[in-house]
């Protein structure tokens, strides 16, 4: 059966546009954003400074040098070392690691439980969402640092190895952030299932399976990853805070956040402070680069998201 | 509304219980307690101790003694100060709140005028430069901006005392204490100030870019106002009433405390009291601290969407 109104279109030949599919789209308009490209061009330095860099450095496996103590900076140690003759910019390199991988983490692990909670209370409501949203009432109620704290002596009781304790860190940064997350799918997944793409998986009878993880999960796949890439953020101050206060990643594993512990001794603070503000800048950097480009992921996955 | 009203009043009951059940049984996992950490007491000592302050019974006996109490308005004893629990926070409670009065009025007015104006000039140089130094003010940690301010306003240039509330050993009274105090309150609120200015400044930059386009604007140029009285008088007017809502979400703010930033400053505030309170173990007071602020939280919530009916009457409550 032939449709007149069609006939113009189908004798011709459609070629398929490249840019048309959505994903193409958002790249496209990612790329018109410099101040998006710029933030995202210094995240790969960052990256490549910590977790490729310290393969050039000459101080890796030395280590401690007594002979090396409290050095300003100078051509063989760029930003000086510490109190124990450790080489302070390798030492940056490798804290780097840590927080970044801290960062990265806690949002795998907040996305996953606050998209598998937020999806499961605005599909299913009644009970599940109550349980659901009931909790993460409750944990928003409560306020961030000491419920951070907390979770932090109780789970250095937990006697984890200093190499491992980033897990924990992560645990917890995950465990306060998956509300607030949970709380936006769930919103985003109670317009969703009134839409007609869902109705129509009622009327074809798939499983609810195949409805949630097929149907549901693609169409929040942008909010998770915006607000996914926002949360890195929030993740490393987090972890810095913590650490700072001798309650995240703890000596001799180095994160930016226990490097800037050193301000503490009176003598650092003020007549050293290659040890301190090197890794201060390394945070503020690296915040601040997520942040831009996730806020040009918002512009160009969602044009309409409302900007706050 | 008033119907609306009082079932989030309601509402608030579950919410709270829940949260005093997280908060008791979060710090019963918390290791070590008051008596554990001083090194000088005696075992028969320790024993009478535990069982003055109950340490001995069992977790749940003790969560329902302490919930009893405080239904009753009774937030304990704080083992530390050795004084009731309700009046460490009233006493320490207000130098916290000078401080984030002071920095909630100076983020206001400062991320009004910055929002103004980089929303008249959108894409203007001025603006793109707010962008990036909001965006840097949100990317810093709380406590290492506390620290560059030390260094160079303190120690570098010497213009500011590097923390505590009154110079150490003074004893001044009137003016002078005033002065003093203020000239020890500078920093923390520097601080304090730069830290929320972003969030805000963002928020009224949007609003204010929403209602320029709106026709009642283009009316009012069109009858020839002048670019000030449009702006000032019919377009902020009109961008500042969401915000009214956000004063609701402060309002937390101001009482809690700023933990880190009063650590950092040695500012006598109830954060600080708090970061104390945690080394030694003086759970009634850590508990009555977490419970207060929770319960400001939710009714700062409440408070907040009710105003958000008030400012705009087209959201309708139900």
């Amino acid at each position: 059966m032939e449709n007149p109104i069609d006939l113009p279109v189908s004798k011709k030949k459609v070629k398929p546009n490249r840019k048309s599919s959505l994903w193409g789209q958002v790249l496209g308009r990612l790329l018109k954003k410099k101040i998006a490209l710029v933030g995202l061009g210094f995240l790969i330095f960052i990256f490549l400074f910590s977790f490729i860099g310290p393969f050039f450095s000459p101080y890796v496996h030395l280590g401690v040098d007594p002979t090396k103590v409290n050095q300003a900076p100078s051509a063989a140690h760029w930003l000086g070392t510490d109190k124990l003759g450790r080489d302070v910019l390798t030492r940056l390199m490798l804290a780097g690691r840590i927080s970044l991988t801290v960062g990265l983490g806690a949002m795998v692990m907040s996305v996953t439980i606050g998209a598998l909670l937020g999806i499961l209370a605005g599909y299913y409501r009644g009970i599940v969402d109550q349980i659901v949203m009931r909790i993460a009432d409750i944990l928003m109620t409560l306020p961030g640092i000491p419920l951070l704290f907390i979770m932090a002596a109780v789970m250095s009781e937990w006697k984890v190895p200093t190499e491992h304790r980033l897990y924990i860190v992560m645990l917890m940064l995950s465990l306060v952030g998956w509300p607030g997350l949970a709380r936006l799918v769930r919103s985003q997944v109670l317009s969703l299932r009134e839409r007609q793409f869902i109705q129509a998986t009622d009327a074809l009878g798939l499983r609810d399976r195949r409805k949630l993880l097929n149907h549901l999960l693609p169409n929040i796949v942008p909010l998770l990853i915006v607000s996914g890439t926002l949360s890195i953020g929030g993740a490393i101050l987090s972890e810095s805070t913590l650490s700072y206060f001798g309650l995240g990643v703890v000596p001799p594993e180095a994160s930016w956040g226990n490097m800037i512990t050193s301000a503490n001794s009176l003598i650092d603070f003020q007549k050293r402070p290659w040890l301190w503000i090197p890794p201060g800048l390394a945070i503020f950097m690296t915040v601040i680069s997520i942040n831009l480009l996730g806020d040009g992921l918002r512009d160009a996955i969602d044009p309409n998201m409302k900007r706050r | 509304m008033k119907s609306y009203a009082l079932k989030r009043l309601l509402y608030l009951i579950p919410t709270l219980f829940g949260a005093s059940v997280l908060i008791f049984f979060l710090y019963s996992l918390v290791p070590g307690n008051f008596v554990d950490a001083d090194p000088n007491l005696t075992l028969e000592r320790k024993a009478e101790l535990y069982a003055l302050y109950g340490f001995d019974q069992p977790a749940i006996q003790r969560y329902f003694i302490w919930i009893g109490n405080l239904l009753k308005g009774d937030l304990g004893y704080s083992l530390q100060f050795q004084r009731p629990v309700g009046e460490v926070l009233g006493n320490y409670m207000w130098s916290s709140f000078f401080v984030a009065l002071a920095s909630l009025i100076l983020t206001w007015i400062i991320a009004v005028f910055i929002g103004v104006v980089s929303a008249i000039r959108q894409y203007s140089l001025f603006d793109s430069l707010i962008t990036v130094l909001v965006f840097a003010a949100m990317a810093t940690p709380s406590f290492f901006l506390g620290l560059l301010a030390i260094k160079f306003f303190a120690v570098d240039l010497g213009w500011f005392p590097a923390g505590g509330m009154i110079t150490t050993g003074s004893d001044l009274t009137g003016w002078a204490y005033v002065k003093d105090v203020a000239q020890h309150m500078v920093l923390p609120v520097l601080v304090l100030t730069m830290l929320g200015i972003g969030g805000l400044a963002r928020y009224f930059r949007t609003n204010m870019l929403e209602v320029i386009k709106q026709d009642f604007v283009r009316t009012a140029r069109a009858k020839g106002l002048k670019e000030k009285v449009v702006v000032y008088k019919h377009a902020l007017r009109n961008a500042l009433l969401p915000a009214i809502t956000l004063f609701g979400f402060e309002l937390p703010a101001l009482f809690s405390g700023a933990i880190i930033t009063e650590q950092i400053f040695n500012w006598p505030g109830i954060g600080a009291i708090y970061m104390q309170a945690f080394t030694v173990r003086d759970y009634p007071l850590l508990m009555g601290f977490t419970m207060f602020i929770a319960l400001l939280t939710v009714i700062s919530n409440l408070i907040a969407d009710l105003l958000y009916g008030v400012a705009d009457p087209r959201v309708r409550l139900k």
